[in-house]
């Protein structure tokens, strides 16, 4: 059987539904030098790494914890739609 | 300091068990204060090696990184490079790191290792690593790293004890390599791999706890249920401490009365030094008690959960969900709650906090809320079982709440900085909170009271003293000696202004002694009729019937919405005071109050008239 490649596009962290793991790809920068997206790199959100998302907030679904390496984050909506992640085959 | 003393300052991660560590080598001798200029906390401590050597430790504050993204980052930053004007150069860095956590806490090893200085990594909670089957070696870390690692467990008796013999025997050079990795990332997994095998990434027990502390509903279930439980704490618990110290200040000034001569001295001793004494260490057993919940909240690693489940609610109106604690325990008094804004590290996020938790109903407006109900809203049922009286106080509650939420609101559109505020919060692993800690942690909460709250309140009450004293009524003439004194003619004075909310003067002079704290304006106004004090329940009593008759209706809500904004406690301006570090911010909050008071009252004092 052959394999076909299907070119996958990256989706917002933001995204990604409660249970679900993603490997990042990378963190976008909204604004020049923006100090948020340099924080979530600095929380180890690098490229290759494997996220989970690990519970939603109770209210508007708000603000959303995500697992990375050993740590647990919770980020706000707007932040989490920095990282662009490649969604893991389940 | 003797010139012979060694400096060390502790850095780390937030959650990396800093303080822990901090509270294992210095024990109780330890000095909080504040970094020149900044309401950032300096903590440092001593403590002596086996061999006499003496070592003076810094706590730095918690940071992801040396890149600073907020004022206790920037002290951490400066300090460990030897920057911060009035700091001496650290003679050894400590960077601690949590064992369960290296992916995080390795990073900034990597950075502050490129600083050059001389430094030692304690890899912290050693223990709980053990525990969840990690496999750690250090001395394979120690050798990649370049610099000493040593293993602590802060919570553990000589868990520092390997650490103490390091500095002892030989103070670290620089390291060997100084110079930042192209990708600390990749830099930290090759020290990773090298160095730890670890069978699972979180703990069973966090996933599980989790599982229900932010759950959607059992989550805020929860949630409640503690918060009801903590009230119900601090009115059970610290409300005999209060009585019993009201009591002893009570008999002090019985015994001054007896023992002492009539005259200013007798009076100041008891209405000025003694009254304020008593008012200081009355808020103390609250402090205490609600303290103590916050800091085991706070160490066991739920404080972030609250925030987390909150932080939606509170972030629409312009907080954020760390805002949620310090207000809740300003229900009990602001003070607490306003100390508690230490945990919010976005100052823009901490002063919007600060400005609304005198909004919050605390525990001293209840005698000024019974006496008015009692007054004037009938024991009546309406809808069948609800008591109007009850509803009457709980709207009062709520609509100190919603004043709040529209402040936060109203002060986030205004405001020129217009950039986000991230939340950005780590869900630490839970821990079972570690009674030495907890004390200490008391201890030092309850010495910034003490010293830089209380002389402010102690003063301000003979101030207020001085005022409802002077000049004396003259021995011949007949009235009432707090009519005739400052306070009375203030009270006067200020009758014009107040007379469109409906406020006589009896009103107005019972508000100035009253500044020192709320519960006070009722003892004034008894005062200010002239009731004798000897059965304070008659008092109370007559004062309800004089309240009824004398005033009307519209006075009488009037009086009640002022309280709910009332701008008159001067300790929660001094605490404001203290922990903004600014007169500015002291008068903003004094004047948006009294304005929001002032336009309620007279709001509601003008349509209850046309409706009477």
């Amino acid at each position: 059987m052959r394999l076909i490649r299907i070119p996958v596009q990256p989706v917002k962290l933001s995204e990604l539904p409660k249970g679900a793991s993603a490997r990042v790809r990378q963190v976008d920068d909204v604004a020049p030098n923006d100090a948020i997206a340099r924080r979530i790199r600095d929380f180890g959100f690098s490229p290759g790494e494997v996220v989970r998302m690990v519970a939603l907030g109770p209210f508007g679904m708000e603000p959303m914890l995500v697992q990375v390496g050993f740590t647990r984050f919770a980020l706000r909506r707007a932040e989490a739609a920095r990282v662009l992640v490649d969604l893991e085959p389940a | 300091m003797s010139a012979g003393t060694i400096r060390i300052a502790l850095l780390g991660n937030p959650n990396c068990g800093k303080t822990a560590l901090f509270n294992r080598l210095t024990g109780s001798r330890q000095k909080v204060a504040n970094y020149a200029g900044v309401t950032v906390e300096r903590k440092e401590g001593h403590f002596e090696a086996p061999s006499g050597r003496r070592f003076r430790v810094l706590d730095l504050p918690g940071a992801y990184s040396l890149d600073a993204a907020s004022p206790d980052e920037v002290i951490t930053r400066d300090v460990s490079r030897g920057h911060f004007p009035g700091e001496a150069p650290q003679d050894v860095l400590v960077c601690v790191v949590d064992a369960t956590n290296l992916r995080l806490h390795l990073r900034f090893v990597l950075e502050v290792r490129a600083l050059g200085k001389p430094m030692i990594v304690a890899v912290n909670m050693i223990d709980a690593a053990q525990r969840r089957g990690i496999t750690l070696d250090l001395n394979r870390l120690q050798a990649e790293l370049g610099v000493p690692v040593i293993g602590t467990v802060a919570v553990r008796k000589s868990g520092a004890a390997a650490l103490i013999a390091q500095l002892d025997a030989q103070l670290p050079g620089p390291p060997v390599v100084a110079t930042a990795p192209a990708d600390f990332h990749i830099e930290v997994r090759r020290l990773l791999e090298a160095s730890i095998s670890m069978p699972s990434r979180t703990a069973a027990i966090d996933e599980k706890l989790d599982r229900i502390a932010l759950h959607p509903v059992f989550g805020l279930v929860a949630l409640s249920v503690l918060m009801f439980l903590i009230f119900q704490a601090v009115f059970s618990w610290a409300a005999p401490a209060q009585d019993a110290v009201s009591g002893v200040v009570a008999s002090l000034s019985t015994w001054v009365t007896e023992t002492l001569p009539d005259g200013p001295l007798r009076s100041l001793l008891t209405h000025g030094i003694l009254a304020g004494l008593g008012t200081v260490l009355e808020f103390l057993p609250q402090i205490l008690v609600l303290f103590a919940f916050i800091l085991a909240l706070e160490e066991s690693g739920y404080l972030p959960r609250a925030a987390f489940l909150l932080d939606r609610l509170m972030f629409t109106s312009g907080l954020s969900g760390r805002s949620f604690i310090p207000l809740l325990s300003s229900f009990a008094c602001a003070i607490p709650g306003i100390m508690a804004t230490r945990s919010i590290q976005d100052p823009r996020d901490r002063l919007a906090t600060i400005m609304v938790a005198p909004l919050m109903t605390c525990s001293a407006r209840l005698p000024v809320y019974t006496l008015l109900i009692g007054a004037f809203i009938p024991r009546q049922t309406v809808g069948g079982f609800f008591n109007l009286q009850g509803l009457i106080l709980f709207g009062l509650y709520l609509a100190g709440i919603l004043s709040a939420l529209l402040v936060a609101w109203i002060l986030k559109r205004w405001r020129h900085d217009r950039g986000e505020h991230a939340l950005l919060l780590e869900l630490p692993s839970y821990r079972l909170p570690h009674i030495r800690d907890l004390a200490l942690g008391l201890g030092e909460r309850a010495g910034i009271f003490l010293r830089r709250v209380g002389g402010i309140i102690l003063a301000l009450t003979v101030l207020l003293w001085f005022l409802s004293s002077y000049p004396s009524l003259p021995p011949d003439a007949i009235g009432n000696a707090l009519d005739y004194s400052f306070a009375g003619r203030i009270g006067h004075a200020m009758e014009p202004l107040f007379a469109p909310i409906g406020f006589d003067w009896h009103i107005c002079i019972a508000l100035i002694p009253g500044l020192a704290a709320r519960e006070v304006a009722v003892a004034s106004l008894a005062t200010v009729y002239a009731l004798s004090n000897e059965n304070s329940d008659l008092v109370a009593s007559q004062l309800s019937d004089i309240v009824a008759t004398e005033w009307s209706l519209a006075t009488g809500m009037s009086l009640l919405v002022w309280y709910i904004y009332a701008p008159m406690c001067l300790s929660t301006l001094a605490v404001i005071r203290r922990e903004t570090n600014s007169w500015r911010q002291v008068w903003i909050s004094t004047g948006y109050l009294f304005g929001l008071a002032y336009f309620a009252s007279f709001v509601v004092y003008q349509s209850v008239r046309l409706w009477e």
